[in-house]
């Protein structure tokens, strides 16, 4: 077989700007591939780290129980309790939890929260709000508080509050200021404006408003527990494993972000599946390519190939030089195709640095193994044909032509 | 002498039906173990066919053909390749070597094939044959680069390098001017000698015959004289 490469070897270096022609265009092939794969990998990103990159990625919600019924010995229910306007459910136990919820692997940030809605009021402007109030110390667990502020800190202490800058603007407020906020259970509180952030989307911007926990508990009535657990992990896919998990450690309803979000995950795979699609294609591309110039090889070298089978090569022997051909070709338009797809890339921003406008390539989803692998394989495959063609050649005829 | 080759009743026949051509027409011969036989006939004759029927490069439509008391009508491809390897030489008249190789690597190729590598026993090998050509300096030389008459000499070289019992040499001076030709042809004599080595030469040319110590003459496809 180092025989059967050796010919090989020098089958291609014989016609160096042929060969070096053959290998440009796998290249270009293995090119696209990696650039696609980075391109639709690091879009996927992008577009997930805007979505849910700052929501909870496995989320504990108290569940309310439900309202007391009267039921006739008959089994007919005769009265049901008014469910009352303030929420009640709570996760009693949520100090207990909260450790053993962080040891759980891949869990990267756990925010125990009391949430609720409310009226915020200045002069006589009012604006419904939604309120969150959060343990301070964990402001930017979850949503990126410290990263998203504009003006002020995002440090959450008693007496004050954070808004976004739409809120802000609407209400024309600024930092230092005093806000009174009363809770939907009709808890009023006085609070001083102490951070502005904008965090792009409109919804957060105009009507969440952050407040310290010990805040929350007088507005909402809840001298103990929390009204719900937000949970970040480090990769997002996990969510619907590591909910599984903490829902088995802890007896609680951990709900995973994928949970209602099938909309975007069939669009993530739509693109996924575009992206299959374009690497197929420039697979194809390389087949096709391989094989007709080896073809065109197999006929130019028929006269060569008949001498050697007199001379006592086998059809294996012939077999295995012009697969080792493509399969060379295929290895040095891989490598070729990969160094160039990562040098391509390396000016774009990574992943963490990817700023709207900018094509969202993700270098480390090149899928540059996989790519040399599939056209290594793609190339022994493309060669299949005119090594078989090759080996069918007869003496005879070849060395009289 | 042993009996090296033997075939009988040889029949080929290219084609089929209306277009099938008889080439051998029951032809029969012997070749002894040592023997440097000339091979003649009129173009069409059916020499060429002979030569590739004793050559293993193809089977006879019917016939019996044994070597080496081998019956190669009857082996498969596989077992014919191995056996052409090991026991049968050719020399073309267009030489017919590999033109990205050096000379030494034509030469060295039956052997390399066979082992799966080059060795040094081998390269060694190569080395004594184009030295007895009179290619020493050629050694190294692309075989593209080398004149007619030394291209045919690396051929005659290589047909020797594993030692075969048989060389067929189909018009091997056909293309070589007359000085060329009878260089070769004197090399071939004196590996016959020396060696012992059974060559069967197809020729139009008398004088190369001449050179030869038995002459077969083929017409109609069969044995003439």
């Amino acid at each position: 077989m180092l025989y059967g490469l050796k010919i090989a070897l020098r089958y291609l270096t014989a016609s160096k700007a042929q060969t070096a022609l053959l290998v440009l265009g796998v290249a270009v092939g293995v090119f696209i591939f990696i650039f696609m794969s980075a391109l639709i990998g690091g879009l996927a990103e992008f577009i997930l780290s805007r979505t849910v990159g700052d929501i909870s990625h496995v989320t504990i919600k108290a569940e309310d129980a439900d309202p007391p019924i009267l039921i006739s010995a008959e089994g007919h229910v005769l009265a049901v309790a008014e469910r009352g306007r303030a929420r009640t459910a709570t996760l009693a136990d949520a100090p207990t939890w909260v450790p053993l919820i962080e040891t759980v692997p891949g869990v990267i940030a756990v925010s125990p929260q009391i949430t609720g809605a409310g009226f915020l009021t200045r002069g006589a402007q009012v604006a419904q709000v939604s309120v969150t109030g959060v343990e301070p110390g964990r402001e930017s667990a979850i949503l990126n508080l410290d990263g998203y502020m504009v003006e002020g800190s995002a440090r959450l202490g008693s007496g004050v509050i954070v808004l976004g800058q739409t809120l802000a603007d609407d209400l024309s407020l600024r930092l230092g200021q005093t806000l009174r906020l009363q809770s939907s259970g009709g808890v009023s509180m006085v609070l001083t404006l102490s951070g502005i952030y904008r965090t792009g989307n409109g919804m957060i911007d105009r009507r969440s408003i952050f407040v310290s926990l010990p805040t929350a508990r007088t507005l909402f009535s809840l001298p103990q527990g929390v009204t719900w657990i937000e949970i970040k992990l480090a990769d997002l896919n996990a969510a619907d494993a590591t909910a599984l998990r903490i829902r088995a450690l802890t007896g609680l309803d951990a709900v995973p972000w994928t949970d209602g979000a099938e909309q975007l995950m069939e669009a993530l795979d739509a693109q996924a599946q575009t992206g299959y699609f374009l690497k197929s294609f420039a697979l194809i591309t390389i087949v096709i390519g391989v094989a007709s110039a080896l073809l065109l090889s197999t006929y130019r070298r028929r006269p060569e190939i008949g001498i050697m089978r007199a001379m006592g090569a086998g059809r294996g022997f012939v077999v295995f030089v012009f697969v080792a051909q493509g399969a060379l070709i295929g290895l040095l338009g891989g490598l070729s195709g990969a160094a160039f797809g990562y040098l391509a890339l390396l000016p774009f921003p990574t992943r963490e640095a990817f700023r709207p406008g900018t094509l969202p390539m993700d270098i480390t989803q090149g899928s540059y193994g996989l790519a040399i692998t599939l056209t290594v394989l793609g190339a022994i495959l493309a060669s299949i044909l005119p090594a078989r063609a090759a080996a069918r050649v007869d003496p005879v005829t070849a060395i009289g032509q | 002498m042993n009996m090296l080759v033997e075939v009988e009743g040889l029949v080929k026949t290219f084609g089929s039906g209306e277009a099938a051509t008889r080439v051998l027409r029951g032809l029969s011969l012997t070749l002894q173990t040592g023997e440097m036989t000339a091979l003649l006939g009129p173009s069409g004759s059916g020499k060429s066919t002979l030569l590739t029927i004793l050559g293993t490069l193809m089977k006879p439509t019917s016939g019996n053909h044994r070597m080496l008391g081998v019956d190669l009508v009857a082996a498969d491809d596989r077992a014919l390749t191995a056996f052409r390897n090991l026991h049968i030489g050719f020399v073309f008249q267009f030489h017919n070597l590999l033109p990205d190789f050096t000379a030494l690597e034509n030469v060295i190729f039956p052997t390399a094939v066979r082992e799966g590598r080059e060795t040094a026993a081998a390269r060694a090998r190569g080395r004594e044959l184009l030295t007895r050509m009179g290619l020493a300096e050629r050694i190294d030389f692309p075989s593209a680069n080398l004149s007619g008459g030394q291209k045919q000499r690396v051929a005659v070289a290589r047909a020797l390098m594993n030692r075969p019992e048989l060389v067929l040499a189909d018009e091997p001076t056909g293309n070589l001017d007359r000085a060329s030709a009878m260089q070769v042809m004197e090399l071939i004599g004196e590996i016959n000698r020396d060696e012992g080595t059974t060559f069967l030469i197809s020729t139009h040319d008398e004088k190369i015959a001449g050179l030869c110590r038995r002459q077969v003459v083929v017409g109609d496809g069969v044995v003439t004289g």
